[in-house]
């Protein structure tokens, strides 16, 4: 008597695994000798082959295998982890230049110093980015109070209320997250810098920050408040509370992590955005405490004056500066991860 | 005991009016969420406002001829003033097209292999990664694009002219490489990949499972199942994603700026150095423009505003009729 034992033979075995290493060494020495043996040259001729031998050889041996239907899909498999590799490609190398290029810029001088003293083709221990560090946290500051009750009263507009106008405002707001952030900045300029302030202040920048704010914090506001449950807005209501009452004490709460990851997506959304701080804030090159007043330095804008003085010094500095701007993005966006991660698992 | 003593309570009189605190509340929530419609409706109404001047003077010239130019004297009047986008309509047009043809393979391509073939903990890392990767700044994309990405460009745009040549887009004529507005289109392909990736992937992430699952029970390979269901169900939704991404091409400023050579000429030789980008222009007369200038540039800008508002309002459109259609 025998009794049957369940197998899976849908799993990967080792020896598949190792087939599929084969393989790849197979190709990766092919694309080797093909480049050696032909006229072509290059990385882009290499990845090519590499490809192309990595393509045929899955592709025909699951024909011989398994058949037609198999044969085509390892080829699209091939094809399709090929797209991502292509979209890596460029990510790994904006970070690797970032860092390799923007580190022999980093020094102690970039966090204590502006360039008031200092132009960008002077040499790297004259100068710092003082003054752009201070200017961003100002207009993030700024927009930070003007866009996140806006954007939260919007999310709580399409999930609590849920009025007539729900839809419209609901497309708006996708509407508004394609506007164009030089269309912002042109809008401030003539809406408010030309009649009414008449000069570059921080204040104008953070305006234009303001409305490519809003729509982030309102959409992913939206979303986190869809996902607290009915149940308690039911409770809070079964308990006498008025609706604003179950907003304030019961729902918003509930959505506390969710709506900080809202604020902190939004920040890195504004944090990196240069096209309007360049019609608007004027990009002084002194430590300016005043927002409403004078000209404001910012590291997007200190990136661009830096990169368009063209000298090796500058452009060093403008490595740096990148350098600090793309940590400050991703600390954000990692701490948004972590909070809206543990919102989940709870 | 009397009955006579007892007080009877009186009852409550019910009403589903809210209360005043609900109403504050209300009004409150949706003032704020009216707020859009206001700044949508104000940055119209401005840019009109302020552009107004400049459309009636030049009227339809400000669309189809591509001069821009302005002689003043020397106390700053407008002696003689042409402005016309076409060139840069044309350019902004091409290089988000291009940007969308390379995009759109790529990131459909690495949609489907995030949701259908990577293992979890490869899918887990790939997508915060490129999650993070839209959330960078495009100046970084501009100067890496200029400083890193545009030789290697410039030698595939070589290798297209010199195999393709005999197509009429791919001709160089003259034999310039540099800046093209192919260059400027894979730097916004490469932004604008992580956008149309995570939002087809959503899209297929809703391919209902049951259809999935019987076409494995039937025997279907991975691809078949694809085939299949996922994308007759996600068609619509990856033009819409397209679209999403052809309107941040259209409005992205910095990035093409660094990397563009700007040329007051129509020019559709996608690998000739020369383009046009509405929003580049912007940037590049600012600084020297006196105000009457910086009205027409309120003119451009309201262009620029309203073409990326209608391809923003189609994507969205397309993208919510996701599921409707299909098998």
């Amino acid at each position: 008597m025998s009794i049957a034992i369940p197998t899976k033979p849908w799993a990967i075995s080792p020896v598949d695994r190792l087939r599929n290493l084969g393989f790849f060494l197979f190709s990766i020495l092919f694309s080797y000798a093909f480049v050696a043996v032909t006229p072509m040259k290059g990385k882009l001729a290499y990845a090519f082959i590499f490809f192309i031998a990595y393509l045929v050889s899955t592709s025909s041996y699951s024909l011989v295998k398994r058949g037609i239907p198999a044969a085509k899909d390892s080829l699209i498999k091939a094809t399709v982890a090929l797209g991502a590799v292509v979209t890596l490609i460029p990510i790994t190398s904006i970070i690797g230049t970032v860092i390799s290029k923007g580190l022999p810029g980093i020094s102690l001088n970039l966090f204590t110093q502006d360039m008031s003293l200092a132009t960008p083709t002077d040499p790297l221990n004259n100068g710092g980015l003082l003054h752009a560090i201070t200017g961003t946290l100002t207009l993030v500051f700024l927009a930070l109070i003007m866009s996140v009750p806006l954007g939260i009263l919007t999310a709580l507009y399409l999930t609590e209320i849920k009025g007539r106008f729900s839809e419209p405002i609901r497309f708006l707001v996708q509407a508004m997250s394609g506007v164009p952030s030089i269309v912002a900045g042109l809008f401030i300029l003539s809406a408010v810098l030309y009649p009414i302030t008449k000069s570059f202040s921080g204040l104008m920048g953070a305006l234009a920050l303001t409305i490519l704010m809003i729509p982030t914090v309102a959409r992913t506001a939206e979303e986190v408040l869809l996902l607290i449950p009915n149940d308690l807005r039911e409770a809070g209501t079964a308990l006498g509370g008025t609706q604003w009452r179950t907003v304030a004490m019961i729902v918003l709460p509930a959505a506390r992590s969710g709506l900080i990851t809202a604020v902190i997506l939004g920040v890195a959304r504004i944090a990196g955005e240069t096209a309007p701080l360049l019609l608007l804030t004027g990009g002084g090159d002194k430590v300016n405490p005043n927002a409403f007043n004078g000209s404001i330095g910012s590291l997007p804008y200190y990136i661009w004056k830096s990169f368009n003085a063209g000298s090796p010094e500058a452009i060093t500095r403008a490595w740096a500066g990148l350098l600090v701007l793309l940590v400050v993005v991703l600390i954000l966006f990692t701490l948004a991860r972590s909070l809206s991660s543990r919102k989940i698992s709870k | 005991m009397a009955l006579t003593n007892v007080e009877i309570p009186q009852p409550r009189t019910i009403t589903t009016q809210p209360r005043r605190s609900d109403k504050v509340f209300r009004g409150v929530v949706t003032t704020g969420g009216l707020s859009s419609l206001v700044i949508l409706g104000l940055i119209g109404f401005f840019l009109a406002r302020s552009g107004f001047e400049i459309l009636r003077k030049e009227g339809l010239k400000f669309l189809t001829s591509a001069d821009w130019s302005i002689t003043t004297d020397e106390s700053g009047n407008v002696l003689e003033s042409n402005f016309g986008l076409s060139a840069m309509l044309v350019g902004t047009i091409l290089c988000s097209i291009i940007a969308v043809v390379i995009a759109v393979p790529i990131s459909v391509f690495s949609a489907l292999f995030l949701n259908f073939y990577a293992p979890p903990w490869m899918k887990r890392i790939l997508v915060s990664v490129i999650d993070t990767m839209a959330a960078f700044p495009s100046i970084l994309f501009g100067i890496w694009g200029f400083l890193v990405l545009m030789p290697s460009v410039e030698y595939w745009a070589k290798l297209i002219n010199k195999y393709l040549g005999w197509i009429p887009l791919f001709e160089v004529k003259p034999y310039f490489f540099s800046r093209s507005p192919f260059v400027a289109g894979v730097v916004l392909a490469i932004m604008i990949i992580p956008i149309i990736t995570s939002v087809s992937r959503e899209v297929f992430a809703q391919a209902p499972l049951d259809r999935i699952q019987a076409a494995f029970a039937l025997g279907a390979t991975r691809w078949a199942m694809i085939k299949a269901v996922v994308i007759p169900y996600g068609r619509s939704g990856v033009i819409g994603g397209a679209m999403l991404g052809l309107g941040r091409a259209m409005g992205e400023t910095v990035a093409v700026y660094t990397v563009l050579n700007i040329v007051f000429q129509v020019n559709w030789q996608i690998l000739l150095g020369a383009g046009g980008n509405v929003a580049s222009l912007i940037i590049l007369k600012f600084g020297e423009a006196n105000l009457y200038e910086i009205n027409a540039l309120m003119a451009a800008g309201l262009i620029l505003f309203l073409l990326t508002l209608i391809v923003n309002a189609g994507a969205n459109f397309i993208v919510k009729r996701t599921g409707k259609s299909g098998r």
